[in-house]
């Protein structure tokens, strides 16, 4: 449902100040979200000084440097460090991105960093994400087929039909477009959210799938597809580069299409 | 997230999956998607007569105006304006309450009662344009 303030137990609270070791002659000054489940205390922004010199590019590099030297508390996902496991997604400097692929040089003065909106915290910086997990097995992302496959070789697409799935395939999960999405946050207990749509579309585009008609049965509901009103944010937010608004869209259209 | 020692109250059992699938596909949407969309089209030129309509009478008397709705184009193109202008704010309406109240009962109260006033108001201006066709 919709909310214009925070619950009391979630107000944002004035943290601990880490300064920067003297000498230092980079600084750059880092708000970071704090929430321990075990204290009963409401969440603070900690403020950490970093020495540019002393650290890599990346606001991940910087999270990373904070944990080993100066706060060992502090909490985070991630893994590959690189853009492909979609772990260290979070809000950075105002936009869900993540952390990994998101230069410290890009955002100007302090960097504010908190879990993604809108999802319950399990800790800090680590937001608990079952609900979309959950939406996304409810969409049954996998290939079903009837026909099997030929006893000696792959399921073969047209370049063509291979080319329906870029833009689709390279999706990682991370979630960073779902919480972006008012509409996601007003009702995502129903509507499935820019991610998980995405995810639907690839199977419905996919030529190898024969379940198409079942599937858009399945996401043909006000709430499930078309509370999406094309309010683009996944779009602008996708550290991928891919477009959520555009699958959703196709979706829309494919099952208009086969009503005329 | 209980800021009291006590811990949260278990409401309910039901797995991810389970809350995920829901009540299943209502297997609607796609008609009041579509509706919204061709109401809006055809609002685009019927806005733009209404305004080239009023620009038109500007100044002008009851007379005068009584005389312009008396031509069936004109009281044609009103009526066809009022009833894609209400149609396309009921079925707007209907999406920003299904957003923004969560309670099934004040949603489904809520929809039925601004829905009301939309027709009512879309009767009032129909009525009134035959009014001045008929004067």
């Amino acid at each position: 449902m919709v909310e214009f303030a925070l619950p009391a137990n979630s107000k944002i609270g004035k943290g601990a100040t880490h300064k920067a070791q003297a000498g230092a002659k980079r600084v750059k000054t880092f708000k970071i979200y704090r929430w321990n489940p075990d204290d009963g205390n409401n969440p603070v922004m900690d403020t950490y000084e970093i020495d540019l010199d002393k650290c890599g590019p990346m606001v991940l590099d910087a999270i990373i440097k904070i944990k080993n030297e100066i706060d060992g508390s502090l909490t985070f996902r991630r893994s590959c460090r690189e853009g492909i496991c979609g772990s260290c997604a979070m809000n950075i400097d105002g936009t869900n991105t993540l952390a990994c692929l998101k230069p410290i040089a890009d955002v100007k003065g302090e960097v504010a960093i908190t879990p993604l909106p809108h999802m319950p915290v399990v800790k800090d910086l680590v937001p608990d994400l079952s609900q979309p997990y959950a939406q996304l097995r409810s969409i049954e992302p996998w290939i079903q087929s009837d026909t099997p496959a030929p006893p000696d070789a792959e399921r073969l697409q047209s370049k063509e039909e291979r080319a329906e799935l870029d833009g689709l395939w390279e999706c990682i999960l991370c979630f960073c477009c779902s919480t972006s999405c008012p509409s996601y946050w007003w009702n995502g207990d129903r509507y499935l959210g820019p991610a998980v749509l995405l995810q639907a579309y690839r199977w419905i585009a996919d030529s190898r799938d024969e379940a198409t008609g079942k599937r858009l049965d399945a996401l043909e509901d006000p709430f499930k597809l078309y509370r999406c009103h094309t309010i683009m944010n996944c779009t602008q937010t996708c550290p991928k580069g891919l477009n959520p608004a555009k699958a959703i869209g196709k979706i829309k259209q494919l099952i208009f299409e086969r009503q005329g | 997230m209980s800021t009291s020692d006590k811990p949260a109250r278990v409401t309910t059992r039901r797995s991810g999956l389970s809350r995920a699938r829901g009540l299943g596909s209502a297997k609607a949407g796609s008609a009041h998607w579509w509706a919204q969309r061709a109401s809006s089209i055809a609002l685009l030129p019927l806005s733009l007569y209404f305004v080239a309509s009023v620009i038109l009478l500007l100044g002008a008397d009851h007379a005068r105006v009584a005389a312009y709705m008396a031509m069936p184009w004109n009281s044609a193109l009103f009526l066809a304006l009022i009833a894609a202008m209400f149609y396309h704010l009921a079925l707007g309406v209907q999406v920003i309450v299904e957003d923004y109240v969560p309670n099934e009962t004040k949603r489904l109260a809520t929809i039925l009662v601004l829905k009301g006033v939309i027709l009512f108001l879309a009767l009032a201006s129909a009525i009134a344009v035959l009014k001045l066709a008929f004067s």
